[in-house]
């Protein structure tokens, strides 16, 4: 018997049973909708995350002191003075691989600007600072690099700090705030970027040049920690390999000691994040795989009924000369038939549902073609593996107890 | 004489119930030659039904011989066996076993569907044939289900001869229909004889065996009697002699 012939005798049975066949279907459906839906929702937070971060800056690299012993004790890291305004401009001199270096030293206070107070905490560093954080500023100008040579008591206002000081709605720029007693001339408003994906404002924020923290605040020399930006996110690694290298020479570091700094990138960051969203998206797609699994098992109980309401059929099917292996493949196709149609239904149900999620809840969702792919074949092999026990119970009938079974 | 169609030599079918064993044939030995209108008849577990099953093609004998058209039954597998049922042998049944929902001309179509070396249009072309031989030209796409019992047994006859078989088997075709429409059938049957089919006619009523060429009673799995007809009764003489049906 040939696969048109197949086909026929399976759609026929099928249409005389339209409702039965629907309500099998729909487990199958329900099924691949959900894990359509699920992987959209798992994936697009994925995204979103990844998104965030490359906002941040996919490519920054930060550079911390870190793990430095005098005569056997530990120091804390705030009194770790191993990062020195040298290692900033060896790095920014020797490197290859970073496109931008920026020193970083805060400190925290109280911002006062007439009868409002703020605290938060002030940055000093270099103009790079702005493409390595890809910050820009929305009012007035950045500081300039004359700024920093002469540490100049100048800053650029992050939007949170703006809307706590400046509550009368007046223009910030040119405007003398204080912080802790000294007096800083408003240059510039940065733009806002909210809240990232840890919850941190990032408007929270106030930038001066590095040397007038250095100076005129903290009154150090060493600095807390270097940003700097690899040319692209893909280099990150060579560059924290560059820098861990350029940095052990600069602090004259033995063979056997271990480095006094610390780097971290945000593609370590990324990577963390990424997997605490694959192991949600995963715990999603299992739920909705057990829904598939139950589908497949409805396809199984309904092809039994099948069967054995129709083993008159079969008899006479056999005593005209079909052979148990046109009788499997019948029933077989009459189960992938609706794990196939299901399949398809369950698509573009869990399409649309990924969409209305995306509209009505406004969560960020992203369909991965491959997930479409992966959940079609997986009730397919649905359909074959629940549909081939009762095929075969069919096909293994006695004609002779088939053709006058009542 | 022609040629010799079914040939059993020593048949015996025995059945394991429980630690029992049921001797179902004994010991059934004849030929069928073409174009004879055969019927078996016996009571109930004379082994009429198991004789049936035998020369089906559905059931194997435990011991013994059987050739169907030349061919040896006893070796062959359970597929080849379908494959040679589709070929050979038309099957009409008690309760007509037609596809529910499904047209006069799908159900006759059936058996070759199961057939490869058939095209579509072929198969049509032949179940049209065939509906027409036994007067149901004007129901071809009527339902199984809209249709009276004798039609649908019309339709289980065309879909038999539908493959053009060498032999008909017929298990009480005429059991589940009334007097009137069990002439009508008769009638289709001694056609098909006429025009030189083989037809095995299984049944309980001995009225039947008048209208057959040749009668074989079987009791307790031994062939009891098998004796020719010298004088066939016609079914359309008795179909004429049946009073009038009123409208």
């Amino acid at each position: 018997m040939n696969i048109t012939n197949l086909l026929r005798i399976a759609l026929r049975a099928l249409a005389n049973n339209k409702l039965r066949g629907f309500l099998t279907m729909l487990g199958i459906i329900i099924g691949v909708a959900s894990v359509i839906t699920m992987l959209a929702i798992g994936q697009g937070s994925k995204r979103s995350i990844q998104e965030q971060i490359a906002e941040m800056g996919s490519n920054m690299i930060m550079i911390h002191p870190g793990n430095m012993e005098r005569g056997g004790v530990r120091q804390g890291a705030s009194d770790m003075q191993t990062l020195k305004l040298e290692d900033y401009k060896k790095l920014q001199t020797e490197t290859r691989y970073l496109a931008a270096v920026s020193p970083s030293v805060s400190s925290s206070g109280q911002f006062i600007y007439g009868a409002n107070n703020y605290p938060s905490s002030i940055n000093g560093v270099a103009t790079e600072y702005l493409e390595i954080r890809q910050l820009s500023v929305q009012s007035g100008e950045m500081f300039t690099d004359q700024d920093i040579q002469a540490s100049a008591k100048v800053c650029l206002l992050g939007k949170t700090v703006v809307d706590n000081l400046f509550t009368g709605g007046e223009d910030p720029v040119g405007k003398i705030i204080r912080f802790n007693k000294i007096p800083f001339r408003i240059v510039g408003v940065l733009a806002s970027k909210g809240y990232n994906s840890m919850g941190q404002d990032q408007d929270d924020v106030v930038l001066a040049p590095y040397t007038t923290i250095q100076k005129r605040v903290l009154a150090i020399t060493h600095l807390q920690s270097i940003f700097c930006s690899a040319l692209t996110e893909d280099l990150t690694e060579k560059a924290s390999d560059e820098i861990t290298q350029i940095l052990r020479q600069d602090h004259k570091l033995k063979e056997t000691d271990a480095d006094d700094f610390d780097i971290r990138s945000q593609q370590e960051l990324s990577t963390m994040l990424s997997s605490t969203t694959d192991l949600m998206t995963i715990l999603l797609a299992c739920i909705a795989g057990i829904s598939l699994l139950v589908g497949g098992i409805g396809i199984m109980n309904i092809m039994y009924v099948s069967v054995t309401e129709r083993t008159r059929e079969i008899g006479l099917r056999m005593s005209v000369g079909a052979r148990g292996i046109d009788i499997l493949s019948q029933f077989l196709i009459e189960a992938i038939l609706i794990s196939i149609t299901g399949g398809i239904i369950g698509v573009i149900i869990g399409v649309a549902a990924s969409y209305g999620v995306k509209i009505i809840m406004s969560w960020p969702i992203f369909i991965q073609p491959w997930s479409v792919g992966l959940s079609f074949a997986v009730c397919t092999i649905t359909g074959v593996f629940f549909g081939w026990y009762p095929a075969k119970k069919a096909a293994d009938l006695d004609p002779i107890e088939a053709i006058r079974y009542e | 004489m022609s040629k010799s169609i079914i040939h059993l030599e020593n048949i015996r079918r025995d059945f394991i119930v429980g630690d029992e064993t049921v001797h179902a044939l004994r010991n059934v030995s004849f030929s069928i030659s073409e174009g004879e209108f055969v019927t078996i008849m016996g009571t109930s577990g004379s082994g009429e039904s198991t004789l049936l099953n035998l020369l089906g093609c559905l059931d194997t004998p435990t011991a013994g011989d059987y050739f169907l058209d030349d061919v040896p039954v006893k070796l062959m597998g359970k597929a080849e066996r379908a494959i040679l049922r589709n070929r050979k042998i038309g099957f009409v049944f008690q309760s007509y076993n037609l596809l529910p929902k499904t047209t006069a001309l799908e159900n006759v179509e059936l058996p070759l569907m199961y057939n490869p070396g058939i095209s579509a249009s072929l198969r049509k072309e032949k179940a049209l044939k065939a509906l027409e031989s036994v007067s149901l030209q004007d129901r071809v796409m009527h339902k199984s289900n809209q249709m009276s019992g004798g039609q649908q047994q019309r339709v289980a006859i065309a879909r038999a001869l539908v493959n053009d078989p060498v032999l008909i088997l017929a298990d009480e075709a005429t059991g589940n229909l009334d007097t009137r429409t069990s002439f009508e059938i008769l009638v289709l049957f001694q056609q098909l004889h006429a025009t030189g089919k083989t037809i095995i006619f299984v049944t309980h009523n001995p009225e039947i065996a008048r209208f057959s060429s040749r009668n074989i009673v079987l009791r307790d799995g031994n062939i009891l009697s098998d004796t020719l007809n010298t004088s066939i009764l016609l079914a359309t003489d008795s179909l004429a002699a049946l009073p009038k049906e009123k409208d």
